[in-house]
């Protein structure tokens, strides 16, 4: 019991110096909901997360759905396509070195600089955002999966090849669960990019969806809903998080 | 007896970052079936990378290396190896270490219900049936180092190569695990090449005991050979004159004609 008291104190004491020093800047600017004024709406708008008015008003929920669902379908095609791109780099001197400029062009380009490209190609929207997310976060999935691929220690191969293992098994015995940490933490970086991103892109692209939500508060003025998105956003992400740390954690062989 | 390993005026080179680095030079040695060879030297001479040389895991920078009159291009089945550092794979228990080598092996000619049979054997043998479930982190160094003796002869290799395979055993169970591999080398007629630092274990097991000079440029400096009758006893030999003699040769080459290099 005073173990879990001592845990929670710092983070508690934390939150609440925050939520302190938003009540105080919001008593000096008058556009600024506070805290109180925030949470009040909060409550009313999560009362009923699940309503449909039209094509342009939907309940919060919808929205949340919306962005994950585009989330995990541009995420869901960039890991089966970076994961085993991914391998063979790490297992392939030759493709390494034919890859390596393309990626290391391509990858500090900024997410939306990609839209564009992608409301050109596919002439809507949602595609539009689906494929910013997938191109965004591919490249922690490729890139930390042929470093791992490149770590395995020798005295591993040195195994396989002892036991004159066949390819196959090779694959499943030795190189998946040597490089499966740092696919996860490709995984774990992808997931963050792509959530960071589709807020930016949904506020461009429109429809359903977190980040059109806030543009659309923003049009009507509603600064509680804004300040409601960021901390719903901000929530998502960090579950989204947890959750592959806790996978993480179960296909850790330590 | 047949030459079963042949190694000819063997070299070995690393390419390092100030050039070659000859680790081994005119290297000859052949190795009768069913000879206990040991490899001592004082630490860095080169015995790991000439029983890496006999395993295929490396190949040598000119010279030729035969194994059953065959040129060694490679790793082979015939040839089963311990590793210095043990070399278990951590996400695998060490049953499923075991069988992983036991099922390339066998699992073509035998039933799923007999792999299991050659694993859970070779775990007894090095007394370890308890700890079958374990990962290699849940257990102490010289049990991981059981585990990879277990997962070597659960292969039977005609030849087997050890890189000290007892180093970080206590004294006891290196006791127990010498006498298991005297027995088992005797009855299955095994061939073994050995690493060790340790003259006692040298003369204990040998046939022949190999010397290596310092390196860097190590070669062959003394061949020993060992006649003492088999099956050797660890006590009686206490007693045997020849048995202190052997040791003193051993030791006077070690710490006299080869003293430590000041590491
Ligand atoms: N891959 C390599 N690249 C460069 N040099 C190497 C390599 N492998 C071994 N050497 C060098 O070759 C020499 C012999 O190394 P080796 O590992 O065979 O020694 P060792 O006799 O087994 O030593 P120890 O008893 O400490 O295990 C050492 O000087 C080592 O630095
Ligand atoms: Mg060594």
């Amino acid at each position: 019991m005073n173990k879990i008291f001592k845990a929670l104190l710092p983070p508690l004491i934390g939150l609440l110096l925050f939520v302190g020093v938003w009540a105080l800047v919001a008593q000096s600017s008058p556009q600024l909901p506070g805290p109180a004024k925030t949470w009040a709406s909060a409550v009313q708008l999560f009362s009923d997360p699940f309503y449909r008015k039209g094509p342009n008003d939907q309940g919060i929920g919808w929205n949340i759905l919306a962005s994950l669902q585009r989330v995990g379908i541009g995420f869901g095609m960039a890991a089966a396509i970076g994961i085993p791109l991914g391998f063979m780099i790490g297992r392939f001197q030759f493709l390494d070195a034919m890859t390596a400029p393309i990626i290391s062009l391509l990858r500090p380009v900024s997410p939306l600089a990609w839209l564009p490209i992608g409301l050109l190609v596919f002439k809507a929207a949602n595609p539009a955002a689906i494929w910013v997310i997938f191109i965004s976060s591919i490249w922690p999935m490729i890139i930390n999966t042929a470093v791992g691929v490149n770590r395995i220690p020798q005295d591993y191969m040195n195994v396989a090849k002892v036991l004159n293992l066949s390819e196959w098994k090779i694959f499943t015995k030795i190189l998946f669960p040597a490089v499966l940490p740092y696919m996860i933490t490709g995984i774990r970086l992808s997931i963050g990019v792509a959530w960071l991103v589709i807020v930016a892109a949904e506020m461009l692209t429109g429809g359903v969806g977190i980040g059109f939500w806030v543009w659309d508060e923003w049009n009507n003025l509603n600064v509680e809903h804004i300040i409601i998105a960021i901390f719903v956003v901000g929530i998502v992400g960090l579950l989204l998080e947890q959750a592959l740390v806790m996978l993480a954690k179960r296909f850790s062989y330590e | 007896m047949e030459k079963y390993v042949q190694v000819e005026n063997v070299q070995m080179l690393f390419d390092t970052k100030k050039g070659p680095f000859v680790a081994l030079r005119d290297i000859d040695l052949t190795i009768a079936q069913g000879e206990f060879v040991t490899l001592i030297g004082h630490s860095g001479c080169g015995k790991s990378t000439l029983l890496n040389l006999i395993a295929g895991l490396t190949l040598p920078s000119s010279g030729a290396m035969l194994c059953a009159g065959r040129e060694i291009a490679g790793p082979g089945p015939e040839r089963g190896v311990v590793f210095q550092n043990h070399s278990l794979l951590p996400w695998l228990t060490c049953f499923e270490n075991v069988h992983l080598a036991v099922e390339r092996v066998f699992g073509r000619a035998e039933s799923q219900a007999n792999l299991k049979k050659r694993t859970h054997e070779a775990l007894a043998l090095v007394g370890l049936t308890h700890a079958e479930h374990k990962r290699p982190h849940e257990i102490s160094g010289g049990m991981k180092q059981r585990v990879g003796i277990a997962r070597a002869l659960s292969m039977q290799p005609k030849v087997l190569l050890m890189d000290e395979p007892f180093g970080a055993l206590d004294a006891l169970t290196r006791a127990h695990l010498q006498d298991e591999l005297m027995k088992i080398a005797q009855a299955t007629h095994s061939t073994v090449v050995m690493v060790t630092h340790d003259v006692d274990e040298a003369v204990l097991l040998s046939d022949r005991i190999v010397m290596l000079t310092n390196g860097p440029a190590a070669t062959i400096g003394e061949i020993l050979h060992v006649e003492l009758e088999r099956p050797r006893e660890r006590l009686a030999l206490a007693n045997e004159p020849k048995y202190h003699e052997y040791r003193a040769a051993v030791l006077e080459f070690l710490y006299h004609r080869q003293l430590r290099p000041a590491a």
